[in-house]
């Protein structure tokens, strides 16, 4: 099962957990499930269906550009604000 | 000139720069350059007071001046919606992008745009902005941060709800969000260590102090399509900004990007566009509008100003335990301070088992901060350094010693939860301390030497490459990514190693929104390598047809001597510029020969490829600095200064080290000097180069570059980007150098001589 890792800012919606193991094999699925333990979970991320724009999401360290993205059963994934640049 | 490192023929030398004759000839085009058929002139109407309603503005004076075409208000453009619009590389709320092109019914900062004229000159234009009667209602102002946070400050946005830890509330305040990011157990981390040492920083408003003003000329014709000519990181994100903001299709928007004198993330936001658009729409007329250097200090997004809170615990050995902050930065008039990459990057540099870093996003009566080099890393860094520092000294410690001892590694864990993938930081903290300069000694009175580091993210996002291979064997080479700090070059180059040919004969073209494939912005150092990843996928596409083309050639002169050799590209190999048959060694052809049998053997060859590429390499400096501080005036003069940076593989060295100096010189005016000085009432008092101290070459020494190349195991020639990082250690680096001068911790940006001689006045 995936390790998907809980911000802070919503480990008030896991009973403080900070990484909680998950089956899916897409962010949709891990995130849907996240759902069904801990409701409000999917309001917190999404917006119209999509990632909400202040959150980005990282599986094995790399940016998804899709909610569909593969995951694996040894994945991590986190959930983190997505990052531009200057120069 | 260097030579090619054993691996490379093209990468790792210094070639000249493709479009260096324009630009120092005078014939390259920047924006100001435009001249249209018709074209009239505009100007902007900017507001006086830094929080305001606007009552009533009254445009018919100035309708009625001859050579006025027209004036267009807020109420111009259509109403935008309150919503966020993803702008591929940024989201941004759409009526607040509307609202600060031009003010709808408040003006939230001195500057802000409240009204424009178009006119048959420029002369007219300013006189008739001058006859243009605005009634404002003026209200208090919250022009400092933790004023601003304050429960009874003056609110600048009666409908903007905070966000509390992810969650939106009930409560309006100018606190608009406020995150954190957590690690470990900070109070355990806390209780273990032998020193904890807690301070709080402030850091004043700077800009990017880009050469070129920004810069529109818009032509809305008769079909209802509009063509846009400026200066961008990205014309594609001016095309979808304009469009989101004017309400229609990016399919009528073209935006050609003119040569760019500087950004620095400070043209990625549209300012002048949208408007010029409008009123080219009225009068049916190009329309060009260039900012003064007032308008840009006044009118444009800064840095924020920042109030940052650290604490960092220690144990005896050096080891950091733990490690909290909570950074304060201002927004500007509108939701956005890179606040959030702040807190990523605060303790970036570190392995450090228990971290809680929380981000506080602040709006305040300045105008909206933009991206500037790394942003939000260097006010960060200033705190955390400074404090690592202090740490490393009270344990005895070496400062470079105490980063080597908890430096970060592949596979250590960075507080936002992502662990690091093949990293070099311990390499530049090492280059580091066996340099020359830090190994000498720094003698006389009043003189210190410090050391800081800094981290800064790459990002991928999109590209897109086509090389047309031409009849001579060279090939043309159209890429959508701004040229910055010589990427024609560093593009240009993967394209010419990939391909097996000379670096000149690779032509690189900017194109603009027609003429090219979806680019991101030239920003987030991701433009030699995700560019540059494009450009070596599109070479390999014009080898793959090459090798399918020989081997058919083949084939056909082998039926010609009734052989029944059937060859398939995968029997043909590439190398050195040529073109081999594993079957039979006598068969080879050049790239040249090619190229020049194009028409016979099925047409032009166009190689294409697009990037969204993934395995970003993150970049880390340690720099090294030694100042003299006049006792007398608080002046600092940099003696001696040595930057160490992780670059991945440096494509073209020259500009790789140009990237280091520029950012470190940067870095260094932020440091000493530079500031948006406001009065009470939200004024800035000191809106021109001639008030706005940037450093001059007078003021600097030689900035010595050491390139640590750890390559990237995510990119084809192992690029990491290296633009931005480089302005992250410097302000920390110089604070801990005039500690040691003068025995005084620095807490305050910038270091003017002001500010030391109040510091050293204390005792």
């Amino acid at each position: 099962m995936a390790t998907v890792f809980i911000p802070a800012m919503l480990q008030s919606l896991t009973d403080g957990a900070t990484q909680l193991q998950v089956a899916g094999n897409t962010v949709r699925a891990l995130i849907n499930i996240l759902e069904e333990r801990f409701p409000g979970f999917k309001d917190r991320l999404l917006q119209d269906g999509d990632l909400r724009p202040d959150i980005a999401v990282a599986v094995d360290g790399e940016f998804a550009v899709d909610l569909i993205e593969r995951v694996h059963p040894d994945s991590e994934v986190h959930f983190v604000p997505p990052i531009s640049g200057g120069v | 000139m260097a030579e090619a490192t054993a691996a490379y023929k093209v990468i790792g030398t210094r070639p000249v720069r493709p479009d260096g004759a324009d630009k120092v000839t005078g014939r390259a085009i920047y924006g100001a350059d435009m001249r249209l058929t018709g074209m009239l002139h505009g100007k902007m109407l900017r507001s006086p007071h830094a929080h305001a309603r606007i009552k009533s503005i009254d445009t018919s004076k100035a309708k009625a001046l001859p050579g006025v075409r027209a004036v267009v208000t807020a109420h111009d453009m259509p109403k935008a919606e309150d919503r966020m619009a993803n702008l591929g590389e940024m989201a941004v709320n759409v009526k607040h992008l509307s609202n600060n092109a031009l003010a709808y019914d408040k003006v939230l900062y001195r500057g802000h745009a409240v009204a424009a004229v178009a006119a048959t000159n420029v002369h007219i234009a300013e006189e008739a902005v001058g006859l243009i009667e605005v009634d404002y209602e003026v209200l208090p102002a919250a022009i400092d941060v933790l004023d601003a946070m304050k429960d009874d400050a003056p609110i600048l946005h009666e409908d903007l709800k905070a966000t509390e830890l992810g969650q939106q509330t009930d409560k309006v305040s100018n606190v608009v969000n406020h995150f954190q990011f957590k690690l470990g157990e900070p109070g355990t981390g806390f209780e273990e260590a032998d020193v904890v040492i807690e301070r709080e920083f402030d850091t004043a408003t700077v800009h990017q102090g880009y050469i070129e003003p920004h810069n529109a000329t818009a032509m809305w014709n008769e079909e209802g399509h509009l063509s846009v000519w400026t200066s961008t990181q990205g014309a594609f994100v001016v095309q979808r900004q304009v469009a989101e903001v004017l309400g229609i299709s990016v399919s009528q928007v073209s935006v050609t990007p003119c040569e760019i004198g500087g950004g620095f993330g400070g043209k990625i936001s549209v300012y002048l566009e949208p408007v010029a658009a409008v009123l080219s729409r009225q009068t049916g007329r190009p329309v060009k509008i260039v900012m003064s250097r007032i308008e840009e200090f006044e009118g444009t997004g800064p840095t924020p100003a920042s109030h940052i809170k650290v604490k960092i615990g220690a144990t005896n050995d050096g080891r950091i335990v733990a490690a909290e902050a909570a950074l304060m930065y201002e927004a500007g008039a509108f939701p956005g301070s890179p606040v959030t990459a702040g807190a990523m990057c605060i303790f970036s540099p570190y392995a450090i088992p228990n971290m809680q870093v929380d981000g506080y996003d602040v709006v305040v009566n300045k105008p909206k901060t933009a991206a500037y080099r790394a942003p939000g890393a260097t006010n960060a860094a200033f705190a955390s350094e400074t404090i690592i520092d202090e740490i490393a000294e009270q344990l005895g410690m070496d400062p470079l010693e105490i980063r080597r001892l908890n430096g970060a590694k592949e596979g250590d864990r960075q507080v936002h939860g992502p662990t690091y993938p093949r990293i070099g930081y311990l390499e530049t903290v090492h280059a580091a301390l066996e340099h020359e300069h830090y190994q000498s000694p720094l003698t006389g009175p009043n003189r210190g030497r410090g050391v800081a580091s800094g981290f800064w993210f790459n990002v991928g996002f999109q590209s897109t490459v086509v090389i047309n291979v031409n009849s001579d064997g060279t090939v043309s080479l159209v890429e959508g990514s701004t040229d910055i700090g010589g990427t024609r070059a560093s593009i240009a180059m993967q394209a010419a190693e990939t391909l097996g040919i000379p670096y000149e004969d690779v032509k690189p073209t900017v194109a603009g929104t027609d003429g090219v494939g979806y680019t991101d912005v030239t920003g987030g150092s991701r433009t030699t390598f995700a560019t540059g990843y494009a450009a070596y996928e599109a070479s390999q596409d014009v080898i793959r047809q090459m090798r399918e083309r020989a081997a058919e050639r083949w084939n056909r002169e082998s039926e010609e001597g009734d052989s029944a050799a059937q060859l398939a590209a995968d029997d043909v190999s590439y190398s050195d510029g040529v073109f081999r048959c594993a079957k039979d060694p006598s068969k080879t052809m050049t790239f040249k020969e090619m190229a020049d049998m194009m028409p016979r053997t099925g047409g032009p060859i166009t190689g294409r490829a697009t990037s969204q590429p993934r395995g970003v390499g993150g970049a880390f400096a340690t720099h090294v600095v030694d100042v003299e501080v006049d006792p007398d005036t608080g002046k600092v003069s940099v003696l001696r200064y040595t930057a160490t940076q992780d670059v991945g593989t440096a494509i073209h060295p020259s500009y790789v080290e140009g990237q280091i100096q520029g950012g470190a010189v940067q870095g260094i005016g932020w440091a000493l000097n530079e500031e948006f000085v406001y009065n009470k009432d939200g004024s800035m008092v000191n809106a021109s180069f001639l008030d706005y101290r940037m450093p001059t070459t007078l003021d600097l020494p030689m900035i010595d570059t050491v390139l640590v190349e750890v390559p990237n195991p995510g990119h084809p020639y192992g690029v990491r980007g290296v633009g931005e990082v480089p302005i992250v250690p410097p302000p920390a680096a110089l604070a801990n150098a005039i500690y040691r001068a003068t025995g005084k911790r620095m807490k305050n940006l910038p270091m003017s001589p002001t500010y030391i001689l109040s510091q050293l006045e204390q005792e």
